[in-house]
């Protein structure tokens, strides 16, 4: 078999994300994992699958459920020269942990003028889907974006999950590395060798000229497929997936506004004090003259996630929705 | 008593020196030159000091909104504690901390926090690291009473128990959380008591008398050291100054009971008995009192002298890399 050929393989968003996992608890053994079912059972999203046979079960660790406990810990193990990986399953538990989250985390290398770094992995499944029901899709991308200190990144595919860990787990930073239900077995082409994606980059998915979405996280690919419906009416539409949410890749977003004059932000998450309010407050400062319209905003409807099917399906934004914003703007 | 004589004379001198610069500390609140809250620790200096006695520089102390004496104890320069009040760039946290948020990593002085009850997990989390990376520090926690109700305290106790982490837990039962008495946040007052009740070593001891500190100190952090596991301490001691520089008295607790705990001041109780034991003279400890005052007064010229931090770096370190 050429080796050329096994450069690339199709493999799902978690198997490349456990990939990256496992190259860098191979090459740092300061790593460790804690969480609820990430030793011997591998996780409940096979997010650690093997590592305790391979690791041993002080790099694995399993927890008794206290989120907040277990959060402040891994505060005070990255103070002392370990990395800790916070694996919560579903990220809604972490809003148990707010205070170590927001106060301790966040702050200390500010609060030690670098002299202490912080670099912690918090990992979990967000957003709405499969009948979760409130307490368990949520996505909170704007609160955490909302507190100096953090990295929010926002896998969207297979290659980006594994490139994505790579790089949260040599930063010295906190990140919150955030894994929605409905990708988690998406699959992909991804290379086999190491390789790290640096944040703050964001990847045009499909070019165009007419509007631009900025898609976050499963409004990625609901915008690929509206775009190309699209397509077949004639208007041509660029996809932006920013890939981190702090930092954020302002620079590739206006540029592709001063091409396309329109832009709409289509993200899960609630829309009051947003991603698309931020997006869309920077480019009216940086870009306005590039407008020829007002930027739209498609958001989850600002409630509570209801379980039945149908009221679960109403509170995310749709392909087709997606596509009705589009062609408004379009007609703009 | 098998310590020492340079040893009495060293924990005699770190009470001194957390004592005098209190109270330089509450009088330059008083003149104004400190903003911001200041929580004394004068009438527990004898925990810390017992305690610190036998923690090394890459041993790792979390404390809490009361800990200046820790950070003392744990070796961070007088001068640099009272640049760090003055808002100074030469203080331990460059003047962005004040009173709670005391940081020297140089010495292993992890914080001091705003928050009541981090403290403990973050003492359980250095235990992870050490455990992990095999080596032989120990972590150490410093928190209140006021701490015991708080989930922290279960969660961080019950962690570091049942992974056999090498950590220490101080806890300082002064009897009351601002103004609050222990007796009515808790029914059962017992800590020592309540923490054993998770499976790990724990001990009441008289937070007012140093040795008795120090010697259970020893115990714990040896236990710690060799992997034995957590330990708890909980240390029976009193503030003798209000809360908070700047409050008064509010009629929470008699002055019949402060005098009383005035009267069991750990370093006059200490000073009476190595006297009276013929381990060190009158002239010994006075010697020490007059180096303290120097040296007190010395930090304080050095904090006045120094410059603030220029706002030009107030967003710096928010990020490790690149923001
Ligand atoms: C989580 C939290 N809640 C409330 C406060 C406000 N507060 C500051 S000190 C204090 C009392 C703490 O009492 P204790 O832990 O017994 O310590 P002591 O002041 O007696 O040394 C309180 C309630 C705080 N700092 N943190
Ligand atoms: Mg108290």
């Amino acid at each position: 078999m050429a080796s050329g050929e096994m450069a690339r393989r199709e493999m799902t968003y978690t198997e490349a994300a456990l990939e990256a996992l496992t190259a860098a608890m191979v090459r740092d053994p300061t790593i460790f994992v804690l969480g609820e079912g990430i030793g011997e059972r591998g996780g409940n999203f096979n997010t650690t699958k093997g590592l305790y046979q391979r690791f041993g079960p002080r790099r694995l660790r399993d927890t008794p459920i206290c989120e907040r406990g277990f959060v402040g810990l891994c505060t005070g193990a990255a103070m002392t020269g370990t990395r800790p990986i916070v694996d919560f399953m579903f990220i809604d538990f972490i809003l148990d942990a707010v205070g170590e989250l927001t106060n301790q985390i966040a702050k200390i290398q500010y609060m030690t003028s670098g002299r202490l770094k912080m670099p912690v992995l918090l990992r979990g499944c967000v957003g709405v889907g499969g009948g979760a029901a409130t307490h368990h899709s949520g996505s909170y991308f704007p609160f955490f974006v909302n507190v100096p200190g953090f990295r929010v990144v926002v896998p969207t595919t297979p290659y980006d999950a594994k490139g994505l860990l790579a790089t949260a787990l040599r930063c010295d930073d906190p990140v919150l590395y955030l894994e929605h239900k409905s990708l988690l077995n998406v699959r992909g082409d991804v290379p086999e060798e190491d390789f790290a994606i640096p944040f703050g980059e964001a990847r045009v998915c499909r070019e165009g000229t007419d509007v631009t979405i900025v898609g976050v996280g499963p409004l990625v690919p609901k915008s690929l497929a509206a775009a190309e419906s699209l397509a077949a009416e004639g208007i041509s539409v660029e996809v932006i997936d920013p890939r981190t949410l702090a930092p954020l890749d302002m620079e590739t977003i206006l540029s592709s506004v001063g091409k396309t004059g329109k832009l709409l932000v289509a993200d899960e998450s609630f829309g009051p004090c947003g991603i698309g309010a931020e997006i869309a407050a920077q480019v009216m400062d940086q870009g306005f003259d590039d407008l020829a319209a007002p930027v739209r905003r498609l958001n989850g409807v600002h409630t509570p996630t209801p379980y039945s099917p149908p009221l679960e399906a109403a509170v995310v934004p749709s392909v087709e929705q997606v596509a009705v914003a589009v062609r408004e703007l379009a007609a703009e | 008593m098998t310590i020492s004589t340079d040893k009495l004379l060293s924990l005699y001198r770190t009470m001194v020196l957390i004592r005098q610069c209190e109270e330089q500390l509450a009088r330059s609140y008083a003149a104004g030159t400190i903003t911001g809250a200041c929580h004394t620790y004068v009438g527990e200096e004898a925990i810390a000091t017992g305690v610190c006695a036998h923690l090394r520089h890459d041993d790792a102390v979390f404390s809490t909104h009361r800990g200046h004496g820790h950070a003392l104890a744990k070796g961070v320069p007088p001068r640099e504690l009272v640049a760090e009040l003055f808002g100074r760039e030469t203080g331990c946290s460059g003047g962005r901390g004040g009173s709670m948020h005391l940081f020297s990593p140089e010495v292993g002085m992890m914080g001091t926090s705003g928050i009541v009850g981090p403290c403990i997990l973050q003492a359980a989390g250095a235990g992870y690291s050490f455990q992990l990376l095999e080596t032989d520090q120990v972590g150490v926690a410093f928190f209140g009473d006021g701490a015991v109700g708080n989930g922290a305290f279960h969660e961080g106790i019950n962690l570091a128990t049942i992974y056999d982490l090498p950590v220490v837990f101080i806890c300082e039962n002064n009897m009351y959380a601002t103004e609050v008495a222990f007796a009515y946040s808790a029914r059962n007052t017992d800590v020592a008591g309540r923490a054993a009740g998770y499976g790990l070593h724990a001990e009441q001891v008289d937070g007012n008398d140093v040795v008795a500190v120090y010697e259970a100190a020893e115990e714990a952090v040896a236990r710690a050291r060799s992997g034995g596991g957590p330990s708890l301490m909980e240390c029976r001691t009193y503030r003798t100054r209000v809360h908070a520089e700047g409050m008064g008295e509010s009629g929470y607790r008699s002055q019949e009971e402060i005098d009383s705990w005035k009267a069991r001041d750990p370093m006059v109780a200490f000073a009476k008995r190595v006297v009276e034991a013929g381990d060190l003279t009158d002239a010994d400890l006075q010697a020490v009192d007059e180096e303290i005052t120097e040296q007190v007064a010395d930090a304080v010229t050095f904090a006045t002298d120094s410059p603030w931090p220029d706002p030009a770096t107030v967003a710096d370190h928010i990020y490790g890399e690149g923001a």
